[in-house]
């Protein structure tokens, strides 16, 4: 099976080894990888920002660079939202918006991708920790894969699973939100990162590197000793190295 | 404007929601309790989400043909003997009220809760005239002691308040002597309401839903209040906002069911008062008058928008009660008598941009609300398509932002400089990160480091290791299995 990864800015930027976790996990399952290299930004920030002149044109050029792709896998659930947003972007332009769709319609999350359409639960991963996983708001509410990263991180031996109390709580990223009310959204990560510490794990696992960055930099600002990971890196480890 | 609250700016709303740790208090607990029961109601009824779509779809087929059911209701309120009277304005709407309650030299008002009254600023409009307007909710009439304290939600309009404070409040305005539970302090203000109801002369109501094939109104009430000042005073004036009505007794049913599960988790709530008309020949009680008052104040200028939809709100509060930003700033922070998703969508539209410009921004776009809505709302994308109106139509955004957003569509929209742009990240930021984390950033990062660290980032982008990956021909045999 061939597939067209989508990085996604912070991916690319910041948290390179998901990428390549991401690469190195799709081949171990068996699918041939390739990266587009004229990807970009999703367009997220302008979107939600109500720029939505801009977003049509980074839009555009997403969908010329992915349309081609059997499959896209993106490694952010928030951004594969985005993705599939792009169609009411072009409601006067159905020829834009076929494309859209058609894009939409090939594009999917990374744990979502593995266990809808690999069709597998178990990618044979080993790692030792008790972890917490932090559902995503976009990905959960938006995208709708909510169970998909548990099947997965269920199946990884050596791998104890705490659930996270009050999961569905936003950790208060929002993109300028985080920004322009933050000390709004500083009262949520707070909590969030309280919810963390509850738990006891020594792990946190995520699916998107925004979410992580947020409440990873909060736990770093408040020296707790709670690593953070995306779930990727998990799922690609085999205790073999 | 009427329904304007509280300090003039947002961000002084905001702090001193965040300073407030009584409030954040009551509020946390509040809205841990409203959860918890939504959520089991809604699973007791089963099929949640057919519900509502079936929610959605009276809605949307009453506010589309909201023209017909209006003038359906309004002759069947005339047929009965009422009186009807259309209200554009807030300031039509006061000067109707006023006039009946001086054709009929009334002194004291009795008022059951009504949301649409207070953004009319009704009761002050009254209180001009001379007349006493006692509320008789129980959480308004704890506000209305308390110097006009606004409401902070649109159901439990006291949420703000833990019970020590209510004690407080009922020792200092009425000589309460006995302790803050919640049974004595409501017995207390019973019998107070209950020498109200007696004397007041003419009573006011709100509407949760109007009937229109019998010209009908729903009442749904905690405590029984909305029938005594239906039946007790001799005038009765009912005071809607436009897009509270349904077309029959069916589609009141199912609103009713998702109102009163979605608010506060209950099956029914204590009490659903019917009224219809005023009193007729061979009925023993109910008012010898009845006026209802059709309030638009801003409401057909959403009908045929993008914002449509919210006019299907029922006012539940569900969205309130899930919102984490709500959660930490309390219901005055939005500057609004509607807070929290609904109000960030609603007071824009009632009133205008330059009057509450931040609350479309106030969100995470967490997408809570619109989970949780039982008409289906699409309540996050309101939020964004406000930001877009204040953006492309307004034209109210920042300078700073407007270049810094052009720049990103420029750079994202090109592959070339997008490539540029991440290389440039990790040399920018070099001389202000430490060990793997920035705790001190520039320009836009600043508010993000006040309270967070940033990821510094990382050496090699991903996309120069995978091109270098491939060059050295590492592929598909990296890994045997
Ligand atoms: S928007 Fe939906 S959830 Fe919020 S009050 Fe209205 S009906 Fe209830």
């Amino acid at each position: 099976m061939k597939v067209s990864l989508f990085i996604t800015c912070l991916g690319d930027v910041f948290y390179v080894n998901a990428g390549k976790s991401a690469v190195e996990l799709l081949e171990h399952l068996g699918c041939e990888v390739d990266f587009p290299e004229t990807q970009t930004c999703c367009g997220q920030p302008a979107y939600n920002s109500g720029y939505h002149r801009e977003t049509k044109e980074v839009a555009k050029h997403m969908i010329e660079v992915m349309e081609d792709a059997d499959y896209v896998v993106g490694i952010s659930g928030s951004c594969v939202y985005m993705i599939h947003e792009y169609m009411h972007l072009f409601e006067e332009d159905s020829k834009w918006r076929d494309r859209a769709i058609a894009l939409k319609e090939k594009s999917y999350e990374l744990t979502q991708f593995i266990v809808d359409v690999l069709n597998i639960e178990d990618v044979g991963a080993s790692y030792q920790a008790i972890a917490t996983y932090h559902t995503s708001c976009h990905m959960t509410r938006l995208l709708g894969v909510q169970e998909a990263p548990f099947k997965l991180l269920e199946k990884v031996k050596g791998l104890e699973l705490v659930d996270l109390p009050n999961r569905q709580d936003c950790c208060g990223f929002g993109g300028t939100f985080a920004v322009k009310m933050s000390n709004i959204s500083e009262q949520m990560v707070d909590e969030k990162v309280d919810h963390i510490e509850e738990t006891k794990a020594n792990l946190l696992l995520g699916a998107d590197g925004s979410c992580l960055m947020n409440i990873g930099g909060r736990i770093s600002r408040r020296d707790k000793q709670v690593e953070v990971k995306h779930i990727a890196e998990i799922l690609n480890s085999r205790g073999d190295r | 404007m009427p329904m304007q609250i509280g300090e003039k700016e947002f961000k002084q709303r905001v702090t001193k929601g965040l300073d407030d740790n009584f409030m954040r208090g009551a509020v946390r607990s509040a809205q841990g309790r409203l959860q918890n029961n939504r959520a089991s109601a809604a699973d007791e009824l089963g099929d949640w989400e057919d519900w509502r779509t079936l929610g959605k779809e009276i809605r949307q087929h009453t506010i589309e043909h909201l023209d017909y059911y209006l003038h359906q209701l309004s002759e069947k309120v005339a047929e009965l003997g009422g009186n009807v009277f259309f209200a554009e304005t807030a300031e039509e709407a006061n000067e109707y009220v006023k006039n009946v309650v001086k054709s009929k030299n009334a002194k004291k008002i009795a008022k059951s809760k009504s949301m649409v009254t207070e953004e009319i600023s009704m009761n002050e409009a009254l209180e001009e005239l001379g007349c006493d307007v006692v509320e008789t909710d129980l959480g308004e009439y704890i506000l209305q002691m308390d110097d006009h304290d606004p409401p902070s939600h649109i159901v439990a309009p006291a949420l703000h308040k833990n019970k020590e404070q209510i004690r407080d409040v009922f020792r200092d305005k009425l000589g309460y002597e006995k302790t803050e539970k919640p049974e004595e302090l409501a017995l207390f203000a019973r019998e107070k309401l209950r020498e109200e109801f007696l004397s007041a002369e003419v009573g006011i109501t709100g509407c949760n839903f109007a009937v229109a094939e019998s010209g009908s109104f729903a009442l749904v009430t905690n405590e029984g209040n909305a029938r005594m000042v239906t039946t007790l005073p001799e005038t009765q004036i009912t005071v809607m906002g436009m897009e509270r009505i349904v077309p029959g007794w069916e589609e009141l049913d199912i609103v009713v069911s998702l109102l009163t599960r979605a608010a506060v988790g209950q099956k029914l709530t204590s009490y659903i008062t019917a009224l219809t008309g005023p009193k007729q020949s061979e009925e023993g009680d109910g008012p010898e008058e009845f006026h209802l008052v059709i309030v638009d104040n801003g409401r057909s200028k959403i009908l045929g928008t993008e914002f449509q939809e919210a006019l299907h709100c029922i006012r539940c509060a569900a969205c309130i009660n899930v919102c984490p930003v709500y959660r930490h700033v309390g219901g005055h922070a939005y500057g609004s008598i509607y807070p929290g998703p609904i109000g960030a969508v609603l007071s824009p539209l009632l009133s205008d941009y330059d009057e509450y410009k931040d609350l479309p921004y106030a969100s995470s776009l967490c997408g809570a609300c619109t989970e949780v809505c039982p008409v289906k709302i699409p309540l996050h994308e309101q939020l964004i398509a406000h930001r877009r109106n204040i953006i492309e139509e307004d034209k109210k955004g920042s300078l700073a932002e407007k270049v810094a957003m052009k720049g990103f569509g420029q750079m994202a929209g090109s592959a070339n400089l997008y490539q540029m742009a991440t290389k440039m990240a990790p040399i920018l930021s070099t001389p202000f990160s430490s060990k793997n984390q920035i705790r001190k950033g520039l320009g836009p990062l600043k508010h993000w480091t006040e309270s967070r660290d940033f990821p510094k980032p990382a050496n090699e982008s991903f996309r120069s290791w995978f091109k270098q990956r491939n060059k050295r021909g590492v592929q598909h045999d990296v890994r045997k299995h």
